[in-house]
């Protein structure tokens, strides 16, 4: 399908119906899903054959179908590219079912931008259709120490019904370095990170549309979440910053974003908190007390700062403390 | 299978002794149902207590809320990969002082997180250090006088689930700098004291080796720090024997009555029998 065509097919919103197993065979079948009740689910085109689902600045619940990151689709003249399976298989299938409407191009490619689970719950729904899913070469290890843990706490934090066939399902093609993947017309550049957000992060770059997805090295608005080093995320945003993107389509927030500006809170945010610890080590104080006030000038200007910023101080000053 | 809940009933000594004790028991311990309900899981935790305080201090009494031991950490975790414990010891209550304290953590794999052994006049009354916590539960302090008096104090914790994994954050890094340790020292509080503050790093990537790979259902391998002993001038300080809960890059900050001007040791030995030393000037204590 030429790309002009797909543009012009702006998909304008469609919903799931409320979580129900007995849903779900109609899911899994990518049919047109009924809009009665349920979370709406917008996928909006940013870009020439670029589209993406923006995430609610949330914590998964049952009640957000555990779609709080943004999902990426690009489309080619021969296949489709997806950036992140999302935080259920309601959402994976509910995304499979935009695309169709949208193209009718294979989706060839999963690209998981990192471990989190709101990244990559939906990941069965992809190797169910045959989908290549593709990852930083960390996100196995990663995985392989984290899913067991991952199903059991979200089990407890989103119910059983939306974890309903939830599997652990790790990339194949793996990204040492960089790596190209052509769909036709159009490549993806992808490119493996050291840690930052995670040690398992990688960023999308469609060239044909300068388009990047910068996976959780990117967060708009919504608190950045720390769960891999504070310093090589600080060390890589220059690098970062380089990347002649138009526009970036984050982890959280806004779809899209200007770029390099989308990177100018969050720095600025990092910064402080690198701050405040390296105070709060020099000062001798411990790290239960340095955490309760690290980063507190910045609260107000994100979202979900009270549920993250203490955890961010807690990995930063473990961190930091060998320096 | 996460349903699942893998304890010891030995405290962590010999790794094999650890594996071999590895109990299955039915995931109908843990309140999985709905949202993490704390009065069920409150409860929970105390159940697996119930059953595993015999197999770590046989029929002997203890004693709850004497007052000998305290035990503060974060009612909600934020990291569940690195969540603070402090561990008071009131000398006052307890005039000869205390042997070991055993730090339990009632849901994790296993259980028994660490036993630190304390030296004789070290005059340790304060040790904190970061464990990982799987899941809600209690955190208990076990504290065995020179007399052989066992007192207990718990505080209840929990820990952040969603994607706060109790797993080490960067592994590459971890893996470089293993063995590497820093030892900070704070001078004393008050003039004419000796009491001093220790802080004791060590790099190390401190694996408890009890995550199932959810493809294989294999466990990972355990790789961590099992015994520890920090001295100054030959007389033992604290000592650590377990270790498999304490967070990746062990950490613990302690207070001591230095004797004399004698150096400080350390000797690290992890569960591949890799051994880390270090030793360092003792700082001159404000006299």
């Amino acid at each position: 399908m030429p790309i002009d065509r797909v543009r012009r097919k702006l998909v304008s919103g469609f919903a799931c119906t409320a979580v129900s197993a007995a849903m779900l065979p109609c899911c899994l079948g990518r049919a047109a899903l009924a809009a009665a009740g349920g979370v709406e689910f917008k996928v909006r085109n940013v870009a020439d054959g670029v589209f993406a689902l923006q995430g609610v600045d949330e914590l998964m619940s049952a009640a957000n179908q555990g779609a709080i990151s943004n999902l990426g689709v690009v489309v080619g003249t021969d296949a489709v590219a997806v950036i992140d399976s999302g935080g259920s298989l309601i959402e994976a299938n509910a995304l499979l079912a935009a695309i169709g409407k949208i193209t009718a191009m294979p989706v060839r490619y999963l690209i998981n931008t990192h471990m989190h689970p709101d990244h990559i719950f939906g990941n069965a729904a992809f190797q169910e259709i045959g989908a290549t899913i593709v990852g930083h070469h960390n996100l196995p290890r990663a995985l392989e120490a984290r899913g067991a843990f991952y199903l059991q706490s979200f089990r407890q934090q989103i119910g059983d019904a939306l974890m309903k066939g939830v599997e652990i399902i790790p990339p194949t093609l793996l990204v040492d370095d960089r790596l190209q993947l052509d769909l036709g017309g159009r490549m993806l550049e992808l490119r493996a990170w050291k840690a930052a957000h995670t040690d398992n992060d990688l960023t999308v770059f469609d060239s044909a549309t300068r388009t990047l997805f910068a996976g959780d090295l990117v967060f708009v608005g919504s608190l950045p979440t720390l769960d891999g080093s504070l310093l090589g995320w600080l060390r890589q945003m220059d690098a970062l910053a380089t990347i002649g993107a138009a526009r970036v389509v984050p982890g959280h927030g806004p779809v899209p974003a200007d770029w390099p500006e989308a990177l100018t809170a969050e720095r600025r945010y990092f910064e402080v908190l690198a701050r405040d610890i390296r105070k709060a080590i020099a000062d001798g104080m411990p790290l239960s007390e340095a955490v309760k006030t690290a980063g507190a000038s910045e609260r107000g200007k994100w979202r979900l700062f009270d549920e993250y910023n203490e955890r961010n101080a807690t990995a930063a000053f473990a961190e930091l403390e060998w320096e | 299978m996460q349903n699942h809940a893998y304890r010891s009933r030995q405290l962590a000594l010999p790794l094999a002794a650890v594996f071999a004790a590895i109990i299955l028991a039915a995931g109908t311990l843990f309140g999985f149902a709905g949202a993490a309900n704390a009065q069920q899981t409150t409860a929970s935790s105390d159940r697996i207590w119930q059953d595993l305080k015999g197999d770590v201090f046989g029929d002997r009494a203890i004693l709850v809320d004497s007052g000998v031991v305290r035990i503060e950490a974060p009612k909600r975790a934020q990291d569940a990969a690195i969540v603070p414990v402090d561990i008071y010891i009131d000398l006052a209550k307890t005039p000869d002082g205390i042997k070991s304290v055993t730090l339990i953590i009632d849901v994790n794999p296993a259980p028994v997180a660490a036993t630190f052994q304390i030296g004789k006049d070290a005059g340790v009354t304060h040790l904190s250090t970061r464990v990982r916590v799987n899941d809600y539960s209690y955190l208990r302090a076990i504290a065995e006088t020179q007399g052989g008096e066992l007192h207990m104090a718990q505080t209840f914790v929990k820990a952040s689930g969603g994607c706060s994994a109790p797993a080490v954050k960067n592994q590459d890094e971890a893996m470089a700098t293993m063995g590497q340790m820093k030892l900070r020292q704070f001078p004393p509080q008050e003039t004419m004291t000796k009491v001093q503050e220790l802080q004791l790093m060590i790099r190390h990537p401190n694996n408890s080796g009890l995550q199932r790979n959810p493809l294989t259902q294999y466990f990972i391998p355990a790789h961590f720090v099992q015994k520890l002993s920090i001295s100054q001038a030959d007389r033992p300080i604290l000592s650590m024997e377990g270790g498999i809960s304490i967070s990746e890059d062990p950490n613990f900050r302690f207070d001591f009555k230095a004797h004399g001007n004698g150096e400080i040791q350390v000797e690290a030995i992890d569960t591949d029998g890799k051994v880390f030393r270090n030793q360092w000037p003792l700082e001159a204590a404000g006299l």
